[in-house]
C-alpha cells in the first residue's frame, strides 16, 4: 500500500530536475519548480506519517534487481524522519539558492537546480530504502550527483576538491558494495529489520569484519575522523550546496547509514556483543573532540562550520554505537536537529558572503548590528548546537547523556560536556563580536534580499519550535523514539 | 621417434621465439616467426612418424593392416598450418614493404627514433 | 543436423568476395552489401540462439562425415549467445561507420569491407567450431584480417603497429597449435566432444598441463591480458577509428570464450585443466592492477581505453578461476557489459578522432559543450564501466563478488572491489576535462551525422538499461549459457 506515494517521493525531485533544465531560460523557473516539487514531496511524506506511527508503514512491491536482493521502498519511522528533514530543508534551500545565486551573479540556474533535484531524489531514496541493495544504489547515485555541485564554480580549488571528494566517496562506495554483497550473501534476500538480521549468520570474527567494512564505508560520508578530509575541501562549492548537501543530505546519508547499520542490520544486541559498538563509540567521541578543537583553529567561517559539522555528525554515530534506546533516539533526532541548525548557520554564512563579502571570522566585528536578522538566526542556531536548553540541540545531548548512562558508559557524558564547552568556545566569540564588537558602525539595517535572510530565520525558528515542543503532534521527535524502540525490540 | 628429434624440434622453437622477440630487424623477426611455425610443423610430423611404416596409400584390394601405415591426420593438419603460415608471411611482407617505403629502413630502433613511437 | 552453425560462418565468408568489385561501381553499394550480409548473419545467429534455447545444441557434420572423423560445427547456448553479440556489434559498427569516407578511394573501401566481413567470419567460425584445430583455422582467419585492418589505419604508425601485432599474434597462434599437438598426442582426437570423454584417462598427465598451458597462453596473448598485451595499445591507437568499436569489443570476448570452452566446457575443470584454470587467477589479478595503472598514465585516449581493456579482461580470468555458479554468471555478464560499454566508448572516442584528427586527452576538453551527445555517451558508458549502480557494469562486479565469497577468495574479492575505484580514476580524469575544461578554439568542429550518433546513443542507453533488466537477461540467456559452458557442473 502507498506504492504510488512512495515512488512519487523519489520521483518528484527527479521531475523537478528535468523541468529545471527545460525551464532554465524562464526567470525564476527552476527555483519555483523546486519549491513546488518539495512542497508536493513534503505533503506526501506527511500523508505517510499516520501509517508509519501506527506501525503499518507504507511499502512498495519488491523489484528484483539482482538474485537474492531487490529494490523496495518503505516508509519506516527512521526513514520517514530523514525524508521529512531533507524534503523540508530542500524547499527552504530552493528559495535561498535563488537569492544567493542571483547575488553572486551565477547564471546556470537550470543546471544547478537539476543537480540538486537528483541529489534530493537520491537522498529520499536512501531514506526510504527497505534493504541494503536499494540503499547502495541510491547511495552511489548521491555520490555521483553531488560531484557536479562540488565543482560547480569550475575554479581550481573546486576542481581539486571534486577530485578529493570522488576518491573518498567512490572508495567508500566500493567498500559498501563489498559489505552489501557480503551481508546479502550471509542472509539472502534480507531487508533492514528492526533489531538486525545478521545475528548468528557467521562467526563473530567475520561479523566484526563485516561491521567495520560497513562502518568504514559510512564513515567517509559521515566524515568520521580520520576519513573526514574531503568535507572541509568541499566547502569550495557554492553556499547553498554546502548548506543542503554538506549539512543535510550527503553527510546525513552517511550518519543515517550508521543508524541503519547498528539498528537494522546488526541490531543493538549484536553490535554490543561483537564489541564493535565500543570501538565505534570511541572513534566518534574522538572525532567530536578533535573536530571541535580544529573548528576553534579555523578562522574561515565556512571551514569552521565544516569542522563543526564533522563533530556534530559524530553525535549521531555515537548515539548509533552506544546501543541504548535513548541514545539511538537522540541520534535519530539529531538528524533533524543538526540539519535545521547547521543549515541556518550556512545560510547566514552565505548571506554574509554574498551581501557583505565576509568570509573570515575576524571580519565579523559589528556585523550583527548591520544584519540583525541574519546574525540573530545565526546566534540562535549556534547556541542551539552548543546545547543551550530550550533549543533542539539540548534535547539531543540530554538523551544522549541518558543513553550513555543506560548503556553503562557514563564516561561519554564527559565527552558531551567537553564538546559543549568547545562548541560555545568556537561559536560564542563570533556571536559576541558580531553584536558587540568594535567597528561596523551603529545599528543600521542593511539586510540583503528577503530570499537570503528569510530562510535562515525560518529554519532557526524551526529549531526553536522543535526544541520547545518536541512532543507536539506527530512530530519528528516521536518518529525518532518510534525507530529507537523498534530496534530495541519494544523496550522503553 | 627418438628424444633427439624432439629436442631438435624444441631447439628450433626456442630459436624462433628468441629471434621473434629480440631481433632488431623486422624482416628477421618475420623469418623467426617462420622458423617458429616450421618447428611446430616438424613436431606434428614427428608425432605421426613411425619407423618402417609407409604412407597410407592402399596398393590393392585385401585386408588393411593399419599398423603398417603412418598416421595421415597430422600431415593433413600441417598442410593447413603451412597455408596459414604462408598467408601470414605474405601479409607480413606486404606490411614490411609499406614500412620500408614510409621509413626507409627495417631496423626497429631506427624506426623508433624516426617516429618517436615506443 | 541443422545448417545454421555453418550458415552463420558461410554468410560473411561468401559475402566477403563481393565488396571489392562492388566498390568500383559504388562505395555506398559495397557498404550496403556488407551491412546486409552482417544483418543476415545477425538474423541467423538469433534464429540459432532461439533454436538452441528451445531444443539444445545445433550440430552439423560437414560433408556428412560424422564426428569424430568428420569436421563438426556446433552451436550451444554459450556460443550462440556470443554469436548474437558479435554479429550485433558488427552491425552497429558498420552503421556507425556508414558516412565515414575513406579519402583513399573506392578500392580501399571495398577491401576494407571485405576484410571486415572476413574478420566477422573468423570470429563466428571460432564460436561454431566443434574441434580445436578448426578453431585455430578460424582464429587465423580472424587474425589475418585484423592485421590488415589495423594496417589500414590513417596514421604513419599503422603498418608498424600491424606488423608488431602480426608477429606476436602469429606466435600466439603457434603456441595454440603446439599445445594442441600435445593434447592430440595424448588422446588421438581433436573433436571437443570426443576429447571430453577421453580426458579423464589422462587428466593428471604433466604433458597435458604443458599443452593446455601453451594453448591458453596463445589465446591470452590474443585477448590480451597482462603481460602479453604488448601489441594491443599500439594496434588500438593506429586502427581505423570507425572499426575500433568492433575490434576492441568482439575479438577479446571470443578469445575468452575459447579459453573457457576448452578448460571448463570440454575438459570439465578436471585434473590439469582445473589447475590451469586456477593459475589464471594471479594473471587476472595482475592484469587488473597493471592495466588500470597503465591506463592512468596514457595521454592518448584510445591507448587509455586499450589498457582499460587489459584490466577489464583480467576480471574475466579472475572469474574463470573462481568457477562456481555466481562467478561464472558474473564473468558472462561482464563479457556482455564490457563489449557494450567498450564499443560505446570507442564510438565516442572515434567521433572525437574524426572531429579533431587526434584522440589525445586534450582533444576531449570542453566536449560537454562542443559535442554534448558524444560527451553524454562517453560519460554514460564510462560511469557504467566503473560499476555505478544500476548500470550494466555494476552487476558483473556484484556477481563476481558473490562468486568470490562462495569460493572464499579474499584476494580476488579485494581486487574486484578495487578495480572499480581504479576505473573511476581514469574515467573521471576524462570526464573532468570534458565538462570542466574550456574547449580548444583552434580546431574545427564537425557535427556528427545521425549514422554515427544512433548506434552510439543506443549503446549508451543500453549501458543503463541492461543493468536494470539484468535479472530477466540472466535467466533467459546467461544461465543457459553457463549450463552449456560448464556442462551443468559447478
Amino acid at each position: 500500500m502507498g506504492e504510488g506515494r512512495l515512488f512519487a517521493v523519489v520521483l518528484a525531485p527527479l521531475a523537478a530536475a528535468a523541468l529545471s533544465l527545460l525551464l532554465r531560460r524562464v526567470p525564476l523557473g527552476p527555483p519555483a519548480v523546486s519549491v513546488l516539487a518539495a512542497a508536493i514531496q513534503f505533503s506526501i511524506l506527511l500523508s505517510l506519517l499516520p501509517g508509519t506511527l501506527s506501525g503499518l508503514p507504507a511499502e512498495t512491491a519488491a523489484l528484483p534487481l539482482a538474485a537474492g536482493a531487490s529494490l523496495r521502498l518503505r516508509a519506516d519511522a527512521l526513514g520517514l524522519l530523514f525524508a521529512l528533514v531533507s524534503s523540508g530543508l530542500w524547499a527552504v534551500t530552493a528559495v535561498y539558492a535563488a537569492g544567493y545565486l542571483g547575488a553572486t551573479g551565477e547564471k546556470r540556474l537550470g543546471a544547478f537546480y537539476a543537480y540538486l533535484g537528483v541529489c534530493l531524489s537520491a537522498a529520499a531514496g536512501i531514506a526510504l530504502s527497505a534493504g541494503p541493495l536499494s540503499f547502495l544504489v541510491f547511495y552511489e547515485i548521491l555520490t555521483l550527483a553531488t560531484y557536479p555541485l562540488v565543482v560547480f564554480t569550475g575554479k581550481p580549488a573546486a576542481v581539486a576538491a571534486g577530485r578529493k571528494y570522488l576518491v573518498y566517496a567512490l572508495g567508500a562506495g566500493q567498500l559498501l558494495l563489498v559489505a552489501t554483497v557480503w551481508a546479502l550473501w550471509l542472509a539472502p534476500g534480507a531487508e533492514f529489520t528492526p533489531g538486525g538480521f545478521l545475528a548468528g549468520r557467521a562467526s563473530p570474527a567475520a561479523l566484526s569484519a563485516l561491521f567495520f567494512l560497513f562502518a568504514a564505508a559510512f564513515a567517509v560520508k559521515a566524515a568520521v575522523m580520520p576519513l573526514h578530509g574531503w568535507l572541509p575541501s568541499a566547502m569550495a562549492a557554492p553556499v547553498p550546496v554546502s548548506a543542503l548537501l554538506h549539512a543535510v543530505a550527503v553527510v546525513k546519508a552517511g550518519a543515517f547509514g550508521f543508524l541503519r547499520l547498528t539498528g537494522f542490520v546488526f541490531g543493538p544486541a549484536l553490535t554490543g556483543e561483537l564489541g564493535a559498538g565500543r570501538v565505534l563509540a570511541w572513534a566518534a567521541a574522538a572525532t567530536i573532540v578533535i573536530a571541535s578543537l580544529r573548528a576553534l583553529g579555523e578562522t574561515n567561517l565556512k571551514r569552521r562550520l565544516a569542522y563543526s559539522t564533522i563533530g556534530q555528525l559524530s553525535y549521531i554515530v555515537l548515539g548509533a554505537a552506544l546501543g541504548s534506546t535513548a541514545a539511538f533516539a537522540a541520534a535519530a533526532f539529531h538528524i533533524a536537529a543538526h540539519g535545521l541548525m547547521k543549515i541556518t548557520l550556512f545560510f547566514c554564512a552565505g548571506g554574509l558572503y554574498a551581501h557583505a563579502h565576509v568570509e573570515d571570522v575576524s571580519e565579523m566585528n559589528g556585523i550583527g548590528r548591520r544584519m540583525p536578522l541574519t546574525m540573530g538566526a545565526f546566534a540562535l542556531a549556534a547556541l542551539g548546537l552548543a546545547g543551550m536548553p530550550a533549543l533542539a540541540g539540548f534535547l539531543v545531548k540530554w538523551n544522549l547523556g541518558w543513553g550513555a548512562a543506560d548503556a553503562g558508559r557514563p564516561l561519554f557524558i564527559a565527552v558531551l560536556i567537553v564538546s559543549a564547552v568547545l562548541n560555545f568556545a568556537y561559536f560564542f566569540p563570533i556571536v559576541h563580536s558580531a553584536f558587540f564588537g568594535k567597528g561596523g558602525g551603529n545599528l543600521r539595517l542593511e539586510e540583503p534580499s528577503a530570499a537570503l535572510w528569510g530562510p535562515p530565520v525560518l529554519t532557526a525558528l524551526g529549531a526553536l519550535a522543535v526544541g520547545l515542543f518536541p512532543d507536539a503532534g506527530a512530530s519528528l521527535y516521536r518518529l525518532a523514539w518510534a525507530a529507537a524502540r523498534a530496534c530495541a525490540g519494544g523496550a522503553p | 621417434m627418438s628424444a633427439f628429434h624432439y629436442a631438435a624440434c624444441g631447439a628450433l622453437f626456442l630459436l624462433g621465439l628468441h629471434g621473434l622477440l629480440f631481433r632488431p630487424n623486422l624482416l628477421r623477426k618475420l623469418m623467426a616467426l617462420n622458423v617458429l611455425q616450421a618447428s611446430v610443423v616438424l613436431f606434428y610430423i614427428l608425432l605421426a612418424a613411425k619407423r618402417g611404416a609407409s604412407p597410407p596409400v592402399l596398393s590393392g584390394p585385401g585386408p588393411v593392416e593399419a599398423a603398417a601405415f603412418i598416421n595421415p591426420l597430422p600431415h593433413a593438419l600441417m598442410l593447413t598450418a603451412i597455408v596459414v603460415s604462408a598467408a601470414t608471411t605474405g601479409v607480413g611482407l606486404a606490411l614490411l614493404i609499406r614500412i620500408h617505403r614510409l621509413f626507409g629502413t627495417l631496423q626497429e630502433p631506427e624506426i623508433r627514433e624516426k617516429t618517436g613511437l615506443s | 543436423m541443422n545448417a545454421l552453425p555453418v550458415l552463420i560462418v558461410a554468410t560473411p565468408l561468401a559475402a566477403a568476395l563481393v565488396p571489392p568489385l562492388l566498390a568500383l561501381a559504388s562505395v555506398r553499394a559495397a557498404k550496403a552489401w556488407s551491412l546486409a550480409a552482417q544483418a543476415l548473419c545477425l538474423a541467423l545467429s538469433i534464429a540459432a540462439l532461439r533454436a538452441v534455447l528451445a531444443g539444445g545444441p545445433l550440430r552439423h557434420a560437414l560433408g556428412g562425415w560424422p564426428a569424430p572423423w568428420g569436421i563438426e560445427c556446433v552451436l550451444d547456448a554459450f556460443s550462440a549467445a556470443l554469436a548474437v553479440l558479435v554479429a550485433g556489434l558488427a552491425v552497429l559498427t558498420t552503421v556507425y561507420a556508414w558516412d565515414w569516407e575513406d579519402r583513399r578511394g573506392p578500392v580501399r573501401e571495398g577491401a576494407f569491407q571485405s576484410l571486415f566481413l572476413l574478420l566477422l567470419a573468423g570470429l563466428l567460425g571460432m564460436l561454431a567450431a566443434g574441434d580445436l584445430f578448426n578453431l585455430y583455422v578460424f582464429l587465423e582467419i580472424a587474425s589475418l584480417s585484423s592485421y590488415a585492418l589495423v594496417a589500414a589505419g590513417p596514421g604513419r604508425e599503422a603498418p608498424l603497429a600491424a606488423f608488431r601485432y602480426l608477429i606476436l599474434g602469429g606466435a600466439g597462434a603457434t603456441f595454440w597449435v603446439l599445445g594442441l599437438g600435445y593434447l592430440y598426442a595424448l588422446t588421438g582426437t581433436l573433436n571437443m566432444a570426443d576429447l571430453s570423454s577421453r580426458w579423464p584417462a589422462i587428466s593428471a598427465s604433466p604433458a597435458a598441463a604443458a599443452g593446455l598451458g601453451l594453448m591458453v597462453a596463445g589465446l591470452a596473448l590474443k585477448m590480451p591480458v597482462f603481460p602479453l598485451h604488448g601489441w594491443q595499445p599500439g594496434a588500438y591507437a593506429a586502427s581505423p577509428p570507425q572499426l575500433m568499436p568492433f575490434i576492441a569489443s568482439a575479438g577479446s570476448k571470443v578469445m575468452a570464450y575459447a579459453i573457457f570452452r576448452l578448460l571448463a566446457g570440454t575438459l570439465g575443470s578436471e585434473g590439469q585443466a582445473g589447475r590451469v584454470l586456477e593459475a589464471l587467477a594471479p594473471v587476472g589479478l595482475l592484469s587488473v592492477a597493471a592495466g588500470s595503472m597503465l591506463a592512468l598514465t596514457q595521454t592518448d585516449v584510445r591507448r587509455m581505453l586499450a589498457y582499460s581493456s587489459v584490466a577489464q579482461l583480467g576480471l574475466l580470468f579472475v572469474g574463470f578461476s573462481l568457477g562456481g555458479r555466481w562467478a561464472v554468471i558474473g564473468v558472462f555478464w561482464h563479457m556482455l557489459a564490457h563489449a557494450v560499454l567498450k564499443s560505446c566508448l570507442f564510438m565516442a572516442a572515434g567521433s572525437v578522432a574524426r572531429r579533431r584528427g587526434s584522440c589525445e586527452i586534450d582533444d576531449f576538453a570542453g566536449l560537454g559543450r562542443t559535442a554534448p551527445l558524444t560527451a553524454f555517451c562517453f560519460a554514460s558508458a564510462g560511469l557504467a564501466l566503473i560499476g555505478l549502480p544500476p548500470a550494466a557494469g555494476f552487476f558483473g562486479k556484484w556477481y563476481l563478488l558473490r562468486g568470490a565469497l562462495d569460493a572464499g577468495a579474499w584476494v580476488s574479492l579485494s581486487v574486484v572491489a578495487a578495480s572499480g575505484l581504479m576505473t573511476a580514476l581514469y574515467v573521471f580524469r576524462l570526464l573532468e576535462r570534458m565538462y570542466l575544461a574550456p574547449p580548444p578554439e583552434s580546431k574545427r568542429v564537425e557535427p556528427m551525422g545521425p549514422w554515427g550518433a544512433a548506434p552510439m546513443l543506443a549503446l549508451a542507453v543500453a549501458a543503463i538499461l541492461l543493468g536494470v533488466f539484468n535479472q530477466p537477461l540472466i535467466a533467459a540467456f546467461i544461465e543457459p549459457a553457463r549450463l552449456a559452458a560448464t556442462g551443468g557442473r559447478g
